[in-house]
């Protein structure tokens, strides 16, 4: 077990520790701060990795960004310890949780069934002209991500944009609802 | 077992970390020491004179002049902090009130990893850069941090339980949202142009874009709309004056520290200037030049060590010239409105910044096209 | 009648609208001003100039002779609003030559710089010209007793003023040329 080991054992700690503490805890400002603890956990993690870019939009986005929002608004609201209304859709509630215990399990028998030091089954990206024959495939440098995110993954990418637009059009529409009303 | 090798390597990196970590605090103690010199100069007055060792005030000539630029009074306001009672209010919420300042502080120290500040050359005139981490995203790096810092005014806001600092953090947060989209919309262009191929820059290195311009134009000359915006953005993310939504003593009484006194205000205190001193070293580097020269000129001093401390001292120089920016404009300029502000960031700034983007992403193509 | 002429405001033109040349102006106006003389007084080191008439501590004064001038009317003692004057009356004894024809001189003189609020009403009512309002303007002390200034501290801060009139003397002088009253 060297030093590496180590700071991995220690932040997956903290990644999974985050986790669920955030769903146990009653408080939802305490939930987001473990939240954003694990979120920079797993930052850490994609810097053990060697993946720097990707740690460091993991921190961009999610711990700097989405999660600032998130405690914004509880902080707003002020929701209390007791927390919202407990949902009373017990069924979908129960649903997503089969789902997504599911898809862990098939996660985890894909990651140890098919062997950690097999990359095969890894899916290739096309060579970049810029680089005198050698491979990108695991190379950590943003060059990499750029080429992949304007050549192969195009088509998902402007998808997605399109999905975060709608998406926001849908929020403005639904919070400008009563503004006729305002208007002279 | 041990690797003496890798503990050495690590017990020096921690050692540079710790200078480093001393440079920047006693920096940011000064700023507070000129930020109180240069506005008591400003409105007509002499600013903090009076603090002083014991022994120095009787050296000849130097100790008197010491004496007279209180050059010891931060010093003395780091011992008041400590010496003070640490009172917390009965009303907050005492974890997170006790959280807070340390995730106001570490944000800011942590920027400075990736902060190139001088080159070093080899024995054949290769250039190493001074800097803890070379990271090929350093920009990136600083970006993400420092959008961390922000938590730290959050927390300190509502753990507060009290209206003054609650209005202070979200307003604060709402503001380094939305600054932190124009922020790196300006930067973009900069890292495009110096990308371009030619240049031999590659990618978001703050090392590469500081060899670009060594005898060569500062990028400032170049995209002066860019700095605008970055500087504007700057001092919007650092909390400064024209912007110093989270602490308008005239409105929120002392913002989100209202509820903060003795040693833990202290680090607020101190993590705000190590903002402005961190945040005046990444505009030296992007815009003016790093520790280069002046514009279009070629480094005067030569590649040793004699060079390499002058280089320092040349980018140093540059930081405290823009930290007196800083404090100049706050003496200056009256503070926004907030809505003054949220308008600002989204209908000014962010649209200006998105032009300046499509702007240079043209020019950069033109540029670029193959020559037939 | 003079009718209200509204002039219409011109537009602000592009480079007004971006602030930016009024941004640059104030920061000069600023930067000059970082030169200019300070206006601050340091204290301690240096006093500042008092005016004339200037309405400090109430002191006693002694007649160029040296004499004590306070004949104990109590005159001040009625007039002072807060009450911080105390006079405790006692007689001049009959063999003291220099001060002949003055039946009284304070025993004690106090008065209590706690409750002085320096209206200097006691200068104006005093009819031998024996109690001034003069410079000094800082006192201070460690307890509530030493702020109380005694009869040899006031005619220690008071000192010797010139005296014009002599009332004393030359009611003495009329007096021994038999020609009192």
């Amino acid at each position: 077990m060297n030093a590496v080991d180590l700071l991995f054992y220690f932040f997956a700690t903290l990644a999974v520790g985050g986790g669920v503490l955030m769903v146990f805890s009653r408080h939802p400002v305490s939930a987001a701060l473990f939240m954003i603890i694990s979120l920079v956990s797993v930052a850490a993690l994609f810097v053990l990795l060697e993946a720097f870019f990707l740690a460091i939009l993991q921190v961009l986005v999610y711990a700097g960004a989405v999660m600032v929002l998130f405690l914004f608004i509880i902080m707003l609201l002020d929701v209390g310890p007791e927390g919202g209304k407990v949902s009373r859709l017990k069924l979908i509630t129960g649903f997503a949780g089969c789902v997504s215990v599911g898809i862990l399990i098939i996660l985890l028998l894909q990651l140890f069934g098919t062997g950690i030091g097999d990359n095969s089954s890894w899916p290739s990206i096309e060579m970049s002209p810029y680089v005198n024959g050698e491979s990108l495939l695991f190379s950590t440098s943003i060059k990499n991500f750029g080429y992949g995110l304007f050549t192969k993954y195009m088509l998902p990418l402007q998808v997605a944009g399109f999905l975060l637009l709608g998406a926001m059009v849908g929020v403005i529409v639904l919070s400008k609802k009563s503004l006729p009303t305002e208007e002279r | 077992m041990l690797d003496f090798e890798l503990l050495f390597l690590v017990g020096l990196k921690v050692l540079f970390a710790l200078l480093m970590i001393g440079a920047v605090m006693t920096m940011a103690g000064y700023s507070v020491l000129a930020e109180r010199k240069v506005s008591a100069w400003m409105q007509g007055r002499v600013g903090p004179n009076r603090t002083v060792l014991p022994f120095v005030e009787y050296i000849p000539f130097l100790g008197p002049y010491l004496k007279k630029m209180g050059i010891f009074q931060p010093l003395a306001d780091g011992l008041k902090f400590l010496f003070k009672e640490e009172i917390i209010p009965g009303h907050v919420n005492k974890f997170y009130y006790n959280l807070a300042p340390i995730v106001a502080l570490v944000p800011a120290l942590t920027t400075m990893v990736v902060l190139p500040f001088g080159e070093f050359f080899t024995s054949d005139g290769e250039s190493i850069p001074l800097m803890l981490a070379d990271l090929e995203v350093g920009i990136l790096f600083i970006l993400a941090i420092s959008s961390l810092g922000v938590y730290g005014i959050v927390l300190a806001g509502w753990s507060s339980n009290s209206k003054y600092p609650f209005l202070g953090s979200i307003r604060s947060s709402a503001q380094m949202i939305s600054y932190e989209l124009a922020m790196g919309l300006s930067l973009l262009p900069v890292f495009l142009w110096v990308s371009e191929p030619g240049t031999g820059a590659m990618g978001l290195s703050l090392v590469d874009i500081v060899h670009s311009q060594g005898n060569a134009p500062w990028l400032l000359l170049v995209q002066p709309l860019s700095a605008l915006i970055f500087l504007i953005a700057l001092f919007a993310e650092t909390n400064r004056l024209p912007f110093d939504m989270p602490e308008s003593e005239t409105d929120l009484v002392g913002g989100f520290h209202t509820e903060y006194g003795g040693f833990k205000f202290g680090i607020f205190f101190v993590a705000e200037y190590a903002h402005i001193v961190v945040g005046s070293a990444i505009f030296t580097i992007i815009f003016l030049g790093g520790w280069h020269f002046l514009p279009w000129v070629a480094d005067p001093w030569p590649s040793t060590w004699v060079g390499t401390l002058i280089g320092i001292g040349w980018f140093l120089a540059k930081t405290i010239f823009l930290i007196f920016f800083f404090i100049w404009i706050r003496w200056t300029l009256p503070r926004f409105r907030y809505d003054q502000v949220m308008n600002l960031g989204w209908t000014k700034l962010l649209p200006l910044a998105l032009l300046n983007l499509i702007f240079y992403v043209l020019l950069v193509t033109w540029i670029d096209q193959p020559a037939s | 009648m003079a009718k209200t002429v509204v002039l219409p405001r011109e537009p602000l033109s592009l480079s007004e609208r971006t602030y930016l040349p009024q941004i640059v102006t104030g920061l000069k106006t600023t930067f000059s001003n970082m030169f200019k003389e300070k206006v601050t007084l340091q204290y301690p080191e240096e006093k500042p100039i008092i005016p004339k008439n200037y309405r400090g501590v109430p002191t006693l004064v002694k007649d160029p002779n040296g004499r004590e001038k306070c004949v104990s009317c109590q005159l001040c003692e009625f007039v002072c609003p807060p009450k911080a004057i105390r006079i405790t009356p006692g007689a001049v004894s009959e063999d003291d030559n220099s001060r002949a024809h003055v039946e009284k001189a304070p025993k004690e003189f106090e008065i209590n710089m706690l409750r002085c609020i320096y209206c200097g009403y006691c200068q104006e009512v005093c009819p031998e010209e024996a109690i001034f309002l003069q410079e000094e303007y800082s006192s201070s002390g460690y307890s509530r007793e030493e702020m109380i200034n005694k009869k040899d501290k006031l005619y220690e801060l008071g000192g010797t003023l010139p005296d014009s009139h002599y009332k004393w003397d030359k009611k003495k002088s009329a007096e021994d040329d038999g020609n009192d009253h």
